[in-house]
């Protein structure tokens, strides 16, 4: 009853919102059943199709992961579009910066960079809950916008290339590239950049999984997010669960960088992100916050986004900004339709 | 040094604090009546795409800003919908405005105009007037009256919710629903109904800031050309402890950042012979929020209950 639920309510709010989406396109003057079928059914073709979609999938796998652990734990946070960018830039600074090291040694090195400079940058606004009260929203939301500066400035004044005009660092080192899934699966081209960060995404998944509902530590984090009054009384430190809770959920988001930058660009490139850290909300709250949930919300953004492709090429008038609107809308159904149930059990 | 500080800078902060003030008020209307307004820059966002649409068909400013009240107003009661009515998060459903207004401006612009995410441009003499061009001025006082009718109303504004928030019946209305719901129902107050009042009128102001941008200081709509903006705002509300004259001065004092900013792009230099990155003058109306939360800066307290739907039963 419990699984039916959970799969009823979210599959009614993306119905509504592709409703309502389909009456913003009937009312630009375009058809919504063909706008549809091409936003729906180019992911799946091969290996076009499939290896773009799983591709875009990656990093909202990590940025839901990242929201919804810390909405486990009773935290919203909206930083992790600057936790992803921050972290981005370590791995590409890792790379170039010790660019002659084995692969062996410079991989996980710059997993490592981007796994820490995201966990350290979600746990500035989880210190600051902690030691002075302030709120984590507005103090994630602010440091978003530092994160882009930090990182805009370090780009623009020490690593780009003399005379590159687009805001980009120079190339990491060849050891620090990760395969693309290409190399080990027949009939999928090397041009697509699907790579291992996708598998690391899904294991990344059953990791959150076993830590939020096999260990202790989640435990904890799970009775902080449900209650935290009597989490504290049970022995719980919530001043070092919110800490602890954004740091994983910063490294998480960060976790993107291995992706950007170890899988797809090989280096770090200036506003990479597709809005990856704001729809993570969207995917967790789609997702029921679990994280098998969070794969299949991460895949069905990911048709949406490799389906506004052909939404721009082959439509008279709608673009693939559709896409965005259809996101919102979720985000909207999803947040009215979960407080909406929450008061018909109470 | 003394080159920059120009009568240049002074009117360069006006016009950028122009539109925060406007939007900050607004910001201040939804939150002291207890609903949060991250909403701010997607409301903007609509306030400003709607502005320049209505005046490039209508050819009149004026009903381009009528217009924009009346959607970021439209969009405004969507958020309260959601959030009062069906209790959603409200941190969440204001992101979800926000993302929506990423999209929706691109594709209407795109139906419209057959053009992705920009307004045909606007001819300068449709565009919201400064004070010069609207009062019969001498031409030797023109130099101080270069300032848009918005700003000049944004002043009024400001005075108004000083005003209405603690000398009228539904500023104390207001401030009670933000405060201590239970209270305020207890004394007779429809605390739902208010609060619907407090997100549509936050609407209403963001919507004018946002036509600011487009039909006042620009002359057409561009993608995301809020910039943030409504962060800043709202970053600029919480500086200003929820209070109107308060938060306009932390407006204008961001406003002045990012004057300063333009006017020290190749002017001023550091030691070294560099320019002084600009990026370090963007984070400032950031870290000061965050230093400010903190409790560095005198203590910022927010309405007793922001952020906590009010259910009567409960």
């Amino acid at each position: 009853m419990k699984v039916l639920r959970d799969l009823l309510f979210p599959s009614m709010a993306v119905l509504c919102a592709f409703l309502a989406g389909a009456l913003i396109v009937a009312l630009v003057g375009d058809s919504p059943v063909e706008t549809y079928r091409l936003l729906l059914g180019s992911a799946f073709s091969w290996p076009d199709g499939i290896g773009y979609t799983l591709f875009f999938a990656t990093p909202l796998i990590f940025t839901g992961l990242a929201v919804a652990v810390a909405l486990r734990g009773g935290l919203l946070n909206i930083g992790a579009e600057g936790q992803l960018y921050v972290a981005a830039f370590a791995t590409a600074w890792i790379g170039i910066t010790f660019a002659n090291l084995p692969a062996v040694v410079l991989v996980p090195l710059c997993c490592v960079a981007a796994i820490a400079a995201g966990a350290v940058w979600g746990a500035i606004p989880g210190l600051l809950k902690a030691r002075f009260g302030s709120h984590e929203v507005i103090n994630t939301i602010m440091l978003n916008f530092v994160a882009v500066a930090l990182v805009g400035y370090l780009t623009q004044y020490h690593y780009r290339m003399p005379g590159d005009p687009i805001m980009e660092t120079t190339p990491i080192g060849s050891g620090a590239h990760i395969p693309r899934l290409g190399a080990f699966i027949p009939g999928l081209p090397a041009r697509i950049p699907l790579n291992i960060a996708f598998l690391l995404a899904l294991l990344s998944c059953w990791l959150v999984y076993v830590l939020l509902w096999k260990t202790k530590w989640g435990y904890e984090i799970r009775a902080t997010g449900q209650n935290p009054a009597a989490a504290e009384y049970g022995g719980v430190s919530i001043r070092k669960e919110v800490v602890l809770t954004m740091a994983i959920s910063g490294a998480l988001a960060g976790m993107v960088g291995i992706n950007e930058v170890l899988g797809y660009r090989y280096r770090y490139y200036d506003g990479f992100s597709d809005n990856y850290g704001f729809t993570g909300i969207a995917v967790a709250l789609l997702g029921r916050n679990h994280p098998f949930g969070v794969v299949v919300a991460a895949l069905l953004f990911a048709v949406l986004q490799r389906g506004g492709v052909p939404v721009d090429a082959f439509t008279q008038l709608v673009s693939k900004d559709i896409v965005l609107i259809l996101q919102a809308l979720v985000i909207l159904f999803v947040a009215a339709e979960a407080a909406f149930r929450r008061g018909g059990r109470g | 040094m003394r080159s920059i500080l120009t009568l240049s800078l002074v009117f360069s902060t006006i016009r950028l604090s122009t539109p925060l003030v406007w939007a900050a008020i607004g910001g201040l209307y939804s939150e002291r009546s207890g609903v949060i307004n991250i909403a701010l820059e997607g409301l903007m966002l609509a306030g400003a795409f709607t502005a320049a649409a209505v005046t490039f068909y209508t050819r009149s400013p004026w009903a381009g800003v009528g217009a924009a009240m009346i959607a970021a107003a439209f969009f405004a009661l969507l958020l309260a919908v959601v959030c009062i009515r069906f209790k959603a998060n409200e941190v969440v459903a204001g992101t979800g405005i926000n993302m929506l207004f990423l999209g929706l401006p691109a594709v209407l612009s795109g139906a419209l105009f057959l053009s992705s995410g920009s307004t045909p441009q606007i001819p300068q003499d449709e565009l919201l007037p400064t004070l010069s061009r609207l009062l019969p001025i001498a031409p030797q006082w023109r130099v101080l009256t270069d300032v848009s009718i918005v700003s000049f109303l944004a002043l009024l504004v400001v005075g108004l919710t000083s005003y209405v928030l603690y000398r009228t019946p539904f500023g104390l209305r207001l401030r009670a629903v933000g405060e201590n719901p239970e209270a305020a129902d207890a004394a007779g107050i429809r605390v739902n109904r208010v609060r619907y009042a407090g997100v549509v009128l936050s609407g209403v102001l963001a919507g004018v800031g946002g036509a600011y941008l487009s039909i006042g200081q620009s002359s057409l709509f561009t993608r995301n050309m809020t910039a943030g903006r409504g962060y800043i705002a709202l970053a600029a509300l919480i500086f200003g402890k929820w209070r109107p004259v308060q938060t306009m001065l932390a407006c204008v004092l961001f406003g002045f950042a990012d004057a300063l900013t333009i006017q020290m792009q190749g002017v001023v230099k550091l030691p070294s012979g560099e320019d002084v990155p600009v990026q370090f003058i963007q984070m400032i109306p950031y870290i000061v929020t965050i230093v400010v939360l903190a409790g560095f800066i005198g203590h910022s307290r927010a309405p007793g209950a922001l952020g906590v739907p009010y259910d009567k039963e409960s």
